[in-house]
C-alpha cells in the first residue's frame, strides 16, 4: 500500500466539500434534521411507552447509530459516483494507484465525511433531548467500528454493482440500506420479526449492534462477546464486499465498461 | 521494439471490436492510429491502458507482456488525453493537477506543476473550478495532467476535437515541441488528417476492427494514388478490400 496515493485520494474528495459550502451543508443537514425527528419521537416514546419508560433516549440513541451507519455507506457511494459524474472515472482508473488503495482511500475518507455529518447532529441532541451517544462508554467505539465495516461493505457491493451495470445501478445506492433496516431490528426487539426473520436477521450484525445497545442503556451491563461477534460477522461482510469488488472490477475490464463509464 | 502488439483481438459477447491486430511501435516514435467510428480505436487503447483485457493476444513492452508487470508499476510509465474524458469538474486546475500529480508519485511537484502549466499557458486560470473553463482551457488542462509524469508512452485520443484553429493548432505544436524536447513514444488517435500528417512518423488504418493497412503518410498517399491523407483515408474508409 502506498499511502501517499490514498492520501492523494482522500484528498481529492476533501478538497471538494472544502470546495463548496453547500456541500458542507448537506453533509450536516440530513443527519440534523434526523435527530430532530426522531429526538421527538423518542420523547414521545419516553413518556407513553412502559418499554421505554426508565430509559431516555433509546430510540435517538438508535437513530444516531443507525445514521452512522447510513452516512458511511453513502459516502463510499458518493465519492464513487462523484468519479462517474464528473466523466473522471477512466483517468482515475489509468492512474499508477492498486485497486486496494482505491478501496482504502474511499474508506478512509469516508469516514472523515461521516463525522463532518454526524458529529454536529450528535452535539445537537446533547442539550435538545438531553441524549448523548458516549453513554454508551467504551463499548461505543467498538460498536462504531462493526457499524463502519458493515456500512463500508454495503458501499463496496453497491459499487460493485455501479462497475458491473454502469451508472444506472445509481438508484440501488439509495435503496441499499432502506432494504436491510427492517432486519436491523434498529428501533425494536428481534422478537418482533417472524420466526424465520429471526433467523436472517442473526446472520446480520445489524442485530448484534442495536440488541447490546438496548442492553446497554436499559441494563446498563456490557457483554463484550456479543460486540465482537457483530464486529466478526462485519469483517466478514467486508471481506466479502472487497471479493465482490475485485470480481467487479475484472468483470468490468472484460466487458470494457471502464472506458465508457459515465457516459 | 518498444511495444509490439501481436494478434489482439478483443469481443464484446458477439460483437468482434478488434480482430487479431498486430503492429509495432519504435521508441520515440509518434503513430497515428486512424480509422471511422466504431472501428476499434478505443478498445485498442482501453487495452493498452488496462481497461479493457484481450479477448486473444499478447501487448509486449520492451519484450515483455504488460501482464507480468504489476498494475501500478506500468501504468506509471503511461498517461492519456481525451477531450471525452474530464477532470473533476469541482476542483481547481491546481487542485487537479496536485492530485494525479500525487497518484502518479511526482517527487519535485510543485516544480513540475509549475514547469508545465507555463509551458501550456494554464497558469492565469490555475485558481478556476475546471468545469468553468472553455474547451480550448479544458483540453490544455488535460494535456497538462496526461504530461505531468512525463510519460514514457503516451496515448492521446482526438487531443484537439471541438477546438478553434487557433487553439487546435497551438496543441499540435505542443505537441510536436514536447516530442522533440522529451523522449516520450505516441500512439494518436485522430479524425484530423492535417493534424496526423504533421504529427505522426507512420500510421495505422483500421476499419471493422481489423487493420487495413499501415505505413507513413506519404507512402500511403503514394500507394493509394491520392492527393493528401484525407483522400487516402476516406478511400480506405469506404473500400470493401484489405491492403
Amino acid at each position: 500500500m502506498n499511502f501517499n496515493k490514498i492520501y492523494a485520494l482522500g484528498l481529492r474528495h476533501l478538497y471538494l466539500i472544502m470546495n463548496s459550502f453547500p456541500r458542507i451543508l448537506d453533509l450536516i443537514y440530513w443527519p440534523t434534521v434526523q435527530i430532530f425527528l426522531w429526538g421527538f419521537i423518542s420523547k414521545f416514546f419516553t413518556l407513553s411507552s412502559d418499554y421505554y419508560s426508565n430509559t431516555v433516549g433509546i430510540i435517538l440513541t438508535a437513530a444516531i447509530l443507525y445514521d452512522f451507519l447510513f452516512r458511511a455507506s453513502i459516502s463510499f457511494n458518493m465519492m464513487f459516483l462523484e468519479e462517474i459524474w464528473s466523466r473522471n472515472f477512466t483517468n482515475l482508473f489509468i492512474a499508477p494507484i492498486k485497486i486496494r488503495e482505491i478501496i482504502a482511500a474511499l474508506t478512509i475518507t469516508a469516514i472523515i465525511r461521516t463525522l463532518i455529518g454526524l458529529v454536529p447532529a450528535v452535539l445537537i441532541a446533547i442539550p435538545l433531548f438531553g441524549v448523548s451517544v458516549l453513554k454508551l462508554g467504551l463499548p461505543l467505539i467498538f460498536l462504531l467500528i462493526s457499524l463502519y465495516l458493515f456500512g463500508i461493505t454495503l458501499g463496496l457491493l453497491v459499487t460493485s454493482g455501479l462497475l458491473r451495470y454502469g451508472p444506472s445501478f445509481e438508484n440501488i445506492a439509495w435503496a441499499s440500506l432502506f432494504f436491510l433496516a427492517p432486519l436491523g431490528c434498529i428501533y425494536y426487539p428481534i422478537e418482533i420479526l417472524p420466526g424465520f426473520l429471526q433467523i436472517i436477521a442473526k446472520i446480520l450484525p445489524l442485530v448484534h449492534i442495536f440488541e447490546e445497545m438496548r442492553s446497554i442503556l436499559m441494563t446498563e451491563t456490557v457483554n463484550f462477546l456479543n460486540i465482537f461477534k457483530s464486529i466478526i460477522i462485519s469483517m466478514i461482510y467486508f471481506c466479502f464486499g472487497v471479493l465482490v469488488f475485485y470480481i467487479s472490477y475484472f468483470g468490468a475490464k472484460k466487458r470494457g465498461t471502464l472506458i465508457n463509464m459515465g457516459e | 521494439m518498444f511495444i509490439e502488439i501481436k494478434n489482439l483481438s478483443k469481443v464484446y459477447n458477439d460483437y468482434l471490436a478488434v480482430n487479431k491486430i498486430s503492429f509495432q511501435i519504435e521508441k520515440n516514435k509518434t503513430i497515428g492510429l486512424l480509422g471511422p467510428n466504431g472501428c476499434g480505436k478505443t478498445t485498442t487503447i482501453g487495452m493498452l491502458l488496462g481497461l479493457v483485457s484481450p479477448t486473444k493476444g499478447e501487448i509486449i513492452i520492451e519484450n515483455k507482456n504488460i501482464n507480468i508487470f504489476k498494475r501500478d508499476e506500468i501504468l506509471k510509465r503511461f498517461n492519456f488525453a481525451s477531450p471525452y474524458v474530464e477532470l473533476p469538474k469541482k476542483l481547481t486546475v491546481r487542485q487537479n493537477l496536485e492530485i494525479y500529480g500525487r497518484l502518479y508519485g511526482i517527487s519535485n511537484l510543485d516544480e513540475r506543476i509549475n514547469e508545465i502549466s507555463e509551458d501550456l499557458d494554464i497558469k492565469n486560470f490555475f485558481g478556476r473550478k475546471t468545469g468553468e473553463l472553455s474547451s480550448g482551457q479544458k483540453n490544455r488542462v488535460s494535456l497538462a495532467k496526461s504530461l505531468i509524469n512525463k510519460p514514457e508512452i503516451l496515448l492521446l485520443d482526438e487531443p484537439t476535437a471541438s477546438l478553434d484553429p487557433d487553439i487546435g493548432d497551438f496543441i499540435r505544436s505542443y505537441i510536436q515541441e514536447y516530442k522533440i524536447k522529451n523522449k516520450v513514444t505516441i500512439l494518436l488517435a485522430s479524425h484530423n488528417m492535417s493534424e496526423v500528417e504533421r504529427l505522426c512518423d507512420s500510421v495505422i488504418m483500421m476499419r471493422k476492427g481489423k487493420i487495413i493497412d499501415k505505413g507513413t503518410c506519404e507512402e500511403l498517399i503514394k500507394k493509394h494514388g491520392r492527393d493528401n491523407l484525407e483522400e487516402t483515408f476516406l478511400k480506405l474508409a469506404r473500400s470493401k478490400d484489405e491492403f
